[in-house]
């Protein structure tokens, strides 16, 4: 327990990526099996102890702490977790400290009546910092800064395996992961995994240069809208149903309309959308925009209201699997064929195929990018037809290319200090828009945020600036001058009542910064409500 | 009615706009706002205020409202030496180690058979930079509250020294910079790194010089103290600096290499506030008594009365009662609330 409390602490305070993989790195090599592996279900969320959950901690403290004096700290402290290690008073007895294996049998095995004798004992027997983990292995939610993506990086670099190795049998291993030490320690194989219901890393495409565009063989690819969704996999096999994200965390859960209709054995590659019945009566579906897929995306739990409200689509780009047969090595053309006849076959509810747009020569390409104003079309994709399907984003087959984002002229209103290497930076900007009929006129309300956009000089610009010309102090943020034009670049803006200003951009950054020009010549709120482009 | 021979506490200590006033003799304890005649009980900015007219402190105290507030220390600074009691127009006075920072004292008021201890800020560890604090007898403890939460446990200062040299020896290519208070802090954990046996210069930050000179004229060794300032960032590498906390993470600490932010202070028990200030490297270092200590302390001084006065003063409260001590909170002004100043 003490390695694992430690690793934990350090995580916590360790702002840097490299830092954290440093951390575990260290910590897999050095620590036993099973322990590590345990640590490492615990840092990917697979642990779950149905028998202790907060209430039993909750309980266990408000018998030996004064409620009162116990509320106070709870509030001050703000995390039942770290309230509980620091306020609870030993004491002593005959118990040593657990071990991180000894803890998850224990609460594997525990019921209900016993767990709270368990956790209470081992509580005694552990300092503040070790009485944290264990606290966070019942609560939950360790907010360590790890991801599970991070934390196979770390595992791959530990033992100098490829991380996609380790990404495709991944969903198909249980904590505490022996098979995948074993494996990676040298004592063992690969673990084999049959069940085709695993995440299969995605193929990325890379952003279009001009130069590649010059380049571009017309014939030779073939041209789709980018979808502005979030990229699934959707894996069926055997009554397993999963829809994993692009990083390979399962949405299932949260899109159960989506899983209902997955009633195939298949693996498919799709955009997750919102989508509703096209209004003039046609078969087709009109594609939300990003906003309404991001109200499912926020939540745990799934009402039948929001089932109702924004219900969820998948326009499929690729088949990868049909039953067993894997498709990938086969050409994208290929695959389509194959992808076209399954659809024609399956016919799956909440499902269509993403078009295939026809141009001839690549100039027409940058009048369909221009054209495609609808607010679920990010800009096209291109894709080589003689392709396979490979993990990753090699460089070549695929592209993206986005259309132009818009622009608008904000003044610079409040700043935030940035974190880890920019914590002595003024570095996340909120930026506002006059409410006036002219622009000069009536008040700045803020319209966004952005933290990147901007080269080191100009943040140190920036910064000095803003220290410069500050206003007002709250905590980390300053209130500046309204005086500084910053020109922000976004994808697009819809609606949002979230937001004081009654609109919210997607992916705002900075263009440029307008050193020179005026802030009473900066835009107006209406401007960029005029930019909102419906479904 | 009859008046009882032995006044009680509240009969001739009252609460007033500038703080604690003792009626018969004139003065204030620490008060907020320039007065007549002042006790103060040590050297803290929300504590020792400029400006009093006249000024009655240790020596050490007196010689550290000097350093920092120059002509404006006070009219006229009368130095009373710990455990030499004097009389103020009735009332007793004495002043008795505190245990907080140097020159730190309690004043132990008594009149008519009275006795109120006002405490001011104290701890009970050991400290190599101040003498240790005594426990007064007393009718009524004025006691603080800054850590007066029951998840303020301070571990021992020894142990998260070891910590820092730690960090120190696994980061050879980087900074340490650790935010320390000017006044106490900087100047015990420089004596604490020097009792485990570090003997490297330690570099300052132009703000903790003056009174860490002040310490060592009043006997403290501190070692050798280097100025951070026009030297190339690779002589920093693998080296402590000290600073005040507001520089660690700002412009300042950009001339040095890789800086990892360290803070010594009773706040960084809680990790969201340690976070919060992009504090790297927490070292749980405080001055003041920690939750166990406050504890302890009420019961020990067998006092009728506690009053509370600054910090989480309905949490000591709270304690005091469920241990069947009268107590209550007086709500001062001008005390820094979070205790910022030297926590
Ligand atoms: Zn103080
Ligand atoms: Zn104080």
């Amino acid at each position: 327990m003490k390695a694992f409390a430690q690793l934990m602490e350090a995580l916590v305070f360790t702002p840097q990526r490299n830092g954290k993989l440093r951390l575990l790195v260290d910590y897999f090599t050095a620590e036993p099996d099973p322990d590590r592996g345990w640590a490492l279900a615990a840092l990917t969320g697979g642990l779950s102890f149905p028998a202790a959950k907060a209430g039993l901690v909750r309980g266990l403290v408000e018998q030996r702490v004064d409620p009162l004096l116990f509320r106070w700290s709870y509030d001050y402290v703000g995390d039942l977790a770290e309230t509980v290690s620091l306020i609870w008073p030993p004491r002593p007895g005959p118990d040593r400290p657990p071990e991180l294996s000894e803890v998850v049998d224990a609460l594997a095995d525990a019921s209900r009546s016993t767990a709270p004798g368990l956790v209470e004992r081992w509580l005694d027997a552990l300092g503040p910092p070790e009485r944290f983990a264990l606290l966070k292995l019942i609560t939950g939610g360790f907010r360590v800064g790890v991801s599970a993506r991070l934390a196979k990086t770390a595992l791959a670099q530990a033992f100098d395996q490829d991380l996609g190795e380790i990404e495709e049998i991944w969903h198909g291993l249980t904590p505490p992961f022996t098979e995948l030490f074993d494996w990676l320690t040298g004592g063992a194989g690969r673990p084999v995994i049959d069940d085709r219901a695993v995440f299969r890393p995605l193929m990325l495409a890379n952003p279009l240069e001009d130069a590649d565009l010059d380049r571009l063989d017309p014939a030779a690819y073939r041209a789709e809208w980018k979808w502005d969704g979030i990229r699934v996999q959707l894996a069926a096999s055997g009554g397993e149903r999963r829809i994993y994200s692009r990083t390979g965390d399962d949405l299932s859960s949260v899109f159960p309309d989506i899983a209902e209709a997955m009633g195939f054995d298949a693996v498919l590659d799709g955009e997750l959308l919102v989508a509703r019945p096209a209004e003039d009566g046609d078969a087709g579906v009109t594609v939300a925009p990003f906003n309404d897929l991001q109200q499912r995306l926020n939540r745990k739990t799934v009402s039948a209201k929001m089932l109702r409200d924004f219900p969820a689509w998948v326009r499929l780009y690729d088949l990868l699997f049909d039953r067993s047969d894997d498709l990938r090595p086969l050409s994208f053309d290929r695959r389509r064929q194959h992808l076209e006849a399954w659809f024609d076959r399956v016919r799956p509810a909440r499902m269509d195929l993403s078009a295939l747009v026809p141009f001839d020569r690549t100039e027409d390409l940058h009048g369909l990018r221009d054209g495609a104003r609808a607010a679920a079309i990010e800009g096209l994709m291109l894709k080589r037809g003689d392709s396979p399907y490979l993990a990753g984003r090699p460089k070549g087959p695929w592209f993206k290319w986005k259309r132009d984002p818009l622009i608008l002229d904000t003044v610079l209103l409040y700043a935030q200090r940035g974190h880890g290497k920019r914590s002595s930076f003024y570095s996340d900007f909120t930026f506002g828009a006059w409410t006036g009929d002219r622009a000069g006129e009536g008040e700045l309300v803020p319209v966004g945020k952005a933290y990147f956009g901007f080269t080191d000089e100009e943040l140190a610009r920036l910064d000095t600036w803003i220290r410069a010309n500050t206003k007002d102090r709250f905590g980390p943020v300053r209130a500046v001058t309204p005086a500084l034009v910053l020109e922000v670049a976004f994808d697009s803006v819809h609606r949002s009542t979230r937001h004081k200003s009654g609109v919210a951009m997607r992916f705002p950054r900075i263009h440029r910064i307008r050193w020179d020009k005026p802030a009473e010549e900066a835009d107006r709120l209406a401007t960029l409500e005029a930019m909102i482009v419906l479904g | 009615m009859a008046i009882s021979p032995t006044p009680r506490g509240e009969d001739w200590i009252r609460v007033t706009e500038a703080g604690l006033f003792v009626e018969p003799g004139g003065f204030h304890v620490d008060p907020a706002r320039p007065v007549d005649r002042a006790v103060i009980t040590h050297g803290h900015a929300d504590h020792a205020r400029p400006n009093h007219r006249a000024v009655l402190a240790t020596p050490e105290t007196l010689a550290i409202m000097r350093a920092r507030y120059g002509d404006a220390a006070g009219g006229t600074l009368e130095p009373l030496p710990y455990r030499r009691p004097i009389t103020l127009d009735g009332v007793t006075v004495e002043l008795v180690p505190a245990g907080h920072v140097l020159g730190s004292a309690q004043a132990v008021l008594t009149w008519r058979g009275c006795r109120v201890t006002v405490s001011g800020d104290y701890k009970r560890r050991s400290d190599p930079t101040c003498a240790p604090f005594e426990v007064v007898p007393s009718d009524v403890f004025v006691t603080e509250a800054t850590f007066g939460l029951p998840v303020f446990h301070h571990p021992p200062a020894e142990a998260e020294i070891g910590k820092l040299l730690q960090a120190r020896a696994r980061n050879p290519d980087r900074a340490i910079v650790l935010g320390v208070y000017a006044l106490g802090k900087a100047q015990r954990v420089i004596a604490l790194l020097r009792a485990a046996g570090y003997d490297r210069p330690l570099f300052l930050h132009g703000a903790l010089l003056a009174l860490c000179e002040l310490y060592r004229e009043h006997g403290v060794n501190l070692g050798e103290l280097v100025p951070a300032t026009g030297r190339p960032k690779a002589d920093f590498q693998g080296q402590i600096v000290l600073a005040p906390p507001s520089a660690i993470a700002d412009r300042w600490a950009r001339r040095l290499p890789d800086p990892m932010a360290a803070a010594a202070s009773g706040w960084m028990r809680v990790r969201q506030r340690a976070k919060q200030r992009g504090v790297e490297l927490p070292l749980i270092i405080s001055d003041h008594a920690d939750w166990d200590e406050l504890v302890a302390t009420i019961q020990e001084v067998e006092a009728a009365e506690i009053w509370v006065t600054h910090g989480r003063e309905e949490a000591l409260v709270r304690q005091a009662e469920l241990l069947g001590l009268a107590a209550r909170a007086l709500r001062l002004v001008g005390r820094d609330e979070d205790g910022e100043d030297a926590a």
